[in-house]
């Protein structure tokens, strides 16, 4: 595939350089196209979901999602970006948010996810009803309390900048021609460059990632012992080097007042009631609230959950069924405090601190 | 009145095989255009053969009248006044049938059309490059198949740009996939607060796990008509699409009254209203 890949792609410059259109201009000196930039797979992670054969990335292509991504004038409002509910310093989630607020601070009714590692996702959102990277800021950009706004009326406002009054005047148009060789704006490319910024932002270097690779004094003695435990009690869902089988579960939470369904509002399959996405635990230290509804605020309560308020229904895992028939996990108080030391250990700071990650300046986050 | 949809088993396994299929496609045109360096290197060398063109217009009707959003008010079989102020539809994947048995497939990728009421000029699905002969039906899809929608966003052109040109939102979001049919309209039969109802008909069978399909492929023969291209002469074959028939039978009378808002959550309910779509079309006249 690769080799052939490589070929096809030399063929078709070939092609276009041999019949040079106005549309697509040789490079000539002084120009030149977008600047490719490659993409490292860490080496102890599975190979990735996402084609980037579909769309290769480039430095100016991620510098270009990086504004969109932080940019309000993805809503409404222009107040809200992708940034306000996915902030870097808590692994692009809304810290301290049960629930996210939107344009005119209306309420959402699920804990904004963690932005992170994107190309191994085979789904996203909670409900797991977007399959495809590339579609996915549709949802929040058409949501009327996330950004309230149109995709065909961003792309409009994207056209029509640089903005005399806007907090940090951005030439879309000249990124744009940067980025794909021209000034044009449509969906493919706004949508393009978003999955090209997002899919640099990998997490893979954690206390835990150190160890995996090598370093035996990365893990601590008690965090040793809660990932024996965690391998034990925990990876049968959250499995992998993403911590994640990606799949749809009931976790035994009782339904709060407007009984989100989850997944089952993608299937209607009655045996999907209340399943949601099992999520990544990395970061997890640094991504309080929990839950796809925040109702949890620390690991300890997580824990506490798992032990002691597994909620038993007809859509509860099986795995949470305990082998004398209670529902729930067994642990006891001192492994609970193992596995949090664990879980803290997978809190990457190169990722929440990463400069070529962060906020060029557009942003706003309430 | 089968559904002959590309399936909703198997679409991952479909989509990498068209892949290589077209990226086949790409490699040739490639070469194609470093032989020739002609012109014309998007399309595929076109068939021989004499070529002209038809129109199909899909004329929306209620009942035995023509229909007018906020137009006057009319009954649906259960006894409901209603007042339609939206209707769309997506037409797709359309054929047209020689008596021999033989057919002209328009070519996939121009094979999308959005009829939406107020807009005169999109109720004219006009086909190019169509073989002159004598065409004795039309089979078409109302909706958007599962292969289409789930296709990458480079293959979401047109009328099935989800950000670009297509007009009022006929895609969720959320749940990944097109609408298929949008009809909205008051009734003081609704019981919502605003006295509307809003019947948004998708679901194209699903991604990764088995959904409804309300996609509906619909075959009309001209009978004593016929359709005659020819390189002069470009026909127009004129049908009605009955907005009354949304909520009347075959299998089940919608009532307003029952349900003022049927979307993704219902399926066996938006599933009778696919099965009502489906036979709202007749031919009229073809001039």
């Amino acid at each position: 595939m690769g080799i052939f890949n490589k070929g096809f792609l030399g063929l078709l410059a070939f092609a276009m350089l041999c019949c040079g259109k106005e549309k697509e201009p040789a490079p000539g000196p002084g120009t030149s196209g977008p600047t490719p930039l490659s993409w490292k797979k860490p080496a102890h992670f599975p190979d990735p979901v996402y084609d980037m054969t579909r769309n290769p990335l480039t430095e100016e292509g991620v510098e270009l999602g990086r504004f969109l991504f932080y940019d309000g004038i993805l809503s409404r409002t222009g107040q809200i970006g992708c940034g306000t509910c996915h902030q870097q310093v808590a692994a692009f989630t809304h810290h301290g948010h049960e629930l996210s607020h939107g344009v005119d601070d209306l309420l959402g009714t699920r804990n904004s996810p963690s932005v992170q590692n994107m190309a191994w996702n085979p789904s996203f959102f909670w409900d797991g009803g977007v399959h495809d990277l590339d579609l996915v800021p549709f949802n929040p950009i058409e949501n009327p309390v996330e950004m309230g706004e149109t995709v065909k009326n961003v792309i409009t406002k994207l056209q029509n900048t640089p903005l005399a009054g806007a907090k940090k005047p951005v030439d879309y148009p000249e990124m744009f021609k940067k980025a794909f060789g021209s000034e044009e704006i449509n969906t493919e490319r706004m949508m393009k460059a978003l999955s090209q910024f997002m899919l640099t932002m990998i997490s893979a270097n954690s206390k835990y990632d150190y160890y995996v690779k090598g370093d035996a004094s990365a893990l601590n003695a008690q965090e040793k012992a809660g990932m024996v435990l965690f391998q034990s009690k925990c990876a049968s869902c959250h499995t992998g080097e993403l911590f994640t089988d990606y799949s749809f579960r009931n976790n035994g939470l009782v339904p709060m007042r407007i009984n989100d369904e989850g997944r089952f509002a993608i299937t209607a399959d009655a045996a999907d009631k209340h399943k949601f996405k099992v999520p990544s635990l990395r970061n997890v230290g640094l991504t309080a609230p929990y839950m796809h509804d925040g109702r949890y605020h620390s690991l300890q309560e997580v824990l506490n959950h798992y032990s002691d308020s597994v909620h038993q229904s007809e859509t509860l895992d099986p795995l949470l069924i305990q082998s004398n028939g209670k529902p729930g996990i067994a642990l006891m108080d001192s492994e609970k405090q193992s596995i949090i030391a664990f879980l803290n250990t997978l809190s990457d700071d190169q990722f929440s601190k990463e400069a070529k990650l962060s906020d060029p300046g557009v942003g706003t986050s309430f | 009145m089968r559904n002959i949809d590309v399936g909703c088993f198997g679409t991952l396994y479909i989509m990498k095989k068209i892949n290589l299929i077209l990226r086949g496609i790409a490699v040739a045109i490639s070469l194609f255009a470093f032989i020739s360096c002609d012109d014309n290197t998007d399309n595929p060398v076109p068939e021989p053969g004499q070529k002209g063109s038809l129109t199909i217009e899909f004329d929306n009707v209620v009942g035995d009248k023509n229909l007018v959003l906020n137009g006057p008010s009319n009954l649906n079989a259960v006894g409901e006044d209603f007042v339609i102020t939206k209707f769309n539809y997506f037409i797709s994947n359309i054929k047209l049938l020689r008596k021999d048995g033989t057919s002209h497939v328009v070519p996939q990728d121009s094979s999308y059309f959005l009829v939406m009421e107020d807009k005169k000029e999109s109720q004219l699905v006009k086909l190019p490059n169509v073989p002159v002969g004598e065409y004795s039906g039309v089979e078409f899809m109302v909706g958007v198949d599962s292969l289409r929608n789930t296709l990458p966003v480079e293959k979401r052109t047109g009328v099935l740009d989800p950000g670009g040109s297509m007009e009022d939102g006929m895609y969720w979001a959320w749940n990944s996939g097109y609408i298929f049919m949008k009809l909205e309209g008051t009734s003081s039969k609704a019981t919502s607060s605003n006295g509307k109802f809003y019947y948004h008909i998708g679901l194209f069978g699903g991604y990764d796990v088995k959904t409804v399909n309300n996609t509906r492929v619909v075959k009309l023969d001209f009978g004593t008509l016929k359709a005659n291209v020819t390189t002069e002469k470009s026909p127009e074959v004129h049908l009605f699409a009955d907005v009354q028939k949304v909520f009347n039978g075959p299998g089940t009378n919608v009532s307003i009254a029952a349900f003022n808002s049927i979307m993704s959550q219902q399926p066996v309910k938006s599933q009778e209203i696919a099965n009502n779509y489906a036979r709202m079309f007749s031919v009229d006249h073809i001039h």
